[in-house]
């Protein structure tokens, strides 16, 4: 559905005989492929899943654990990129990533982002276990054939869907500790899910307009404006019960139960504020759009002081 | 084997190599030559770190290191 894919070139320069001109690309760029920023992010939450699983683990498999699924996400970054390269070079936010700048190649990308995958597939499932290993290639795979390949272009619940794939280190973390998965950890993959609609749609409200002329078809801009903002806060409503969930379960104490409540009820008062403001305002997505990396991150923080920190001490003691 | 018998034909390879290498050869600049030692320099050091981290991780986990639960 993308607009401009056609006629998008991105193998890079030609010297005057035909031969591909030599690179330029610095390791700086081939970091920037890998999305630090997403990837510091899926390493805090795997790690909040290793850290409150059941169990023990030596702190270098730990390490190696967090390392793989480090790397994997970076695998599935450059691949993101290699594929939406066309798209990225007209969007503000994204037109300055390596591949539409032409510092590096197209088929860099690729071979970059494959060989980091089956590196970190393969050497997770050698160094720790086989299930945390099929879930990361799982993760991988969804992320970009799924999400990037599929959907990202074809449906406006491209990010509700594919937002699996941000959703699923809580429970890589776990599987490496424990060789198994249980509700726990789904109920981490739920949270993650849940929260990406209203993160993301809050950005794709004030971004309309970059997303529409990429060509991809975001909520607003195949659905429009009041359609996004109820959408907003259906997810919303779904996803604080889920937050407060560990801890009515039990499965957490009251540090993080009060944590949950208020920082829920804020994301509910700031849902509620984006469903009442309409454009050209976007003051209240812009404070949901904020507050939601805020909100995920305390959750998160909180379930690891409680639940992990202390086990990750003795387990490091020990 | 004369020229007629080339699976080649009548096109001389040594010579259209020559050619090739001389006209065509690409000369890395200063800056390119950089790149290409800061990108050698890195997978290096990402290639010693994995046969390191499988050295300590075999020592960690003993013999049993590819006894892998599935």
């Amino acid at each position: 559905m993308s607009l401009v894919s056609e006629g998008a070139d991105f193998r890079g320069p030609l010297t005057a005989s035909g031969f591909a001109e030599p690179s330029l690309a610095t390791v700086g760029d081939y970091i920037a492929l890998m999305k630090p920023r997403v990837m510091s992010l899926v390493v805090f939450t795997a790690l909040v899943g290793l850290a409150v699983a059941p169990g023990s683990l030596h702190p270098l498999t730990a390490f190696t654990a967090l390392l793989c699924i480090a790397v994997g996400a970076g695998a599935a970054g450059a691949l993101n990129m290699w594929y939406d390269a066309d798209i990225d070079a007209v969007m503000a936010r994204t037109s300055r990533r390596p591949v539409p700048m032409g510092r590096v190649r197209s088929g860099e990308a690729l071979a970059f982002g494959l060989t980091l995958a089956g590196f970190a597939i393969v050497t997770l499932g050698l160094l720790v276990n086989w299930l945390a290993a099929a879930l990361l290639a799982f993760t991988i795979f969804f992320y970009v054939v799924i999400y990037t390949i599929w959907l990202k272009r074809s449906t406006p619940q491209n990010i509700v869907i594919g937002g699996a794939a941000g959703a699923f280190p809580p429970m890589i973390g776990w599987a490496a500790v424990t060789g198994s998965l249980s509700f726990e950890p789904i109920l981490l993959f739920l949270i993650i899910f849940f929260w990406t609609p209203p993160h993301f749609w809050a950005l794709a409200l004030y971004r309309a307009d970059d997303y529409a002329r990429a060509g991809v078809p975001m909520l607003p801009v195949v659905s429009g404006d009041a359609t996004t903002r109820r959408q907003i806060l259906f997810y919303t409503i779904v996803l604080v019960p889920l937050g407060v969930a560990p801890w009515m379960l039990g499965y957490t104490g009251a540090l993080y139960g009060a944590t949950a409540v208020a920082t829920g009820i804020i994301m509910l008062g700031l849902g509620w504020q984006v469903l009442r403001e309409r454009r050209p305002a976007e003051r209240a997505s812009r404070n949901l759009f904020a507050f939601s990396i805020l909100y995920l991150f305390l959750l998160f923080a909180v379930l690891l002081v409680e639940r992990g920190w202390g086990g990750l001490i003795v387990r490091l003691a020990t | 084997m004369g020229r007629a018998d080339s699976p080649f034909g009548n096109v001389n390879i040594g010579a259209a190599m020559n050619d090739q290498s001389d006209d065509d050869g690409i000369v890395l600049t200063e800056a390119q030559k950089r790149a290409r030692r800061s990108r050698s320099l890195a997978i290096a050091f990402a290639l010693a770190a994995l046969v390191i981290l499988f050295y300590v991780m075999t020592l960690v986990k003993g013999p049993g290191v590819l006894i892998r639960p599935i």
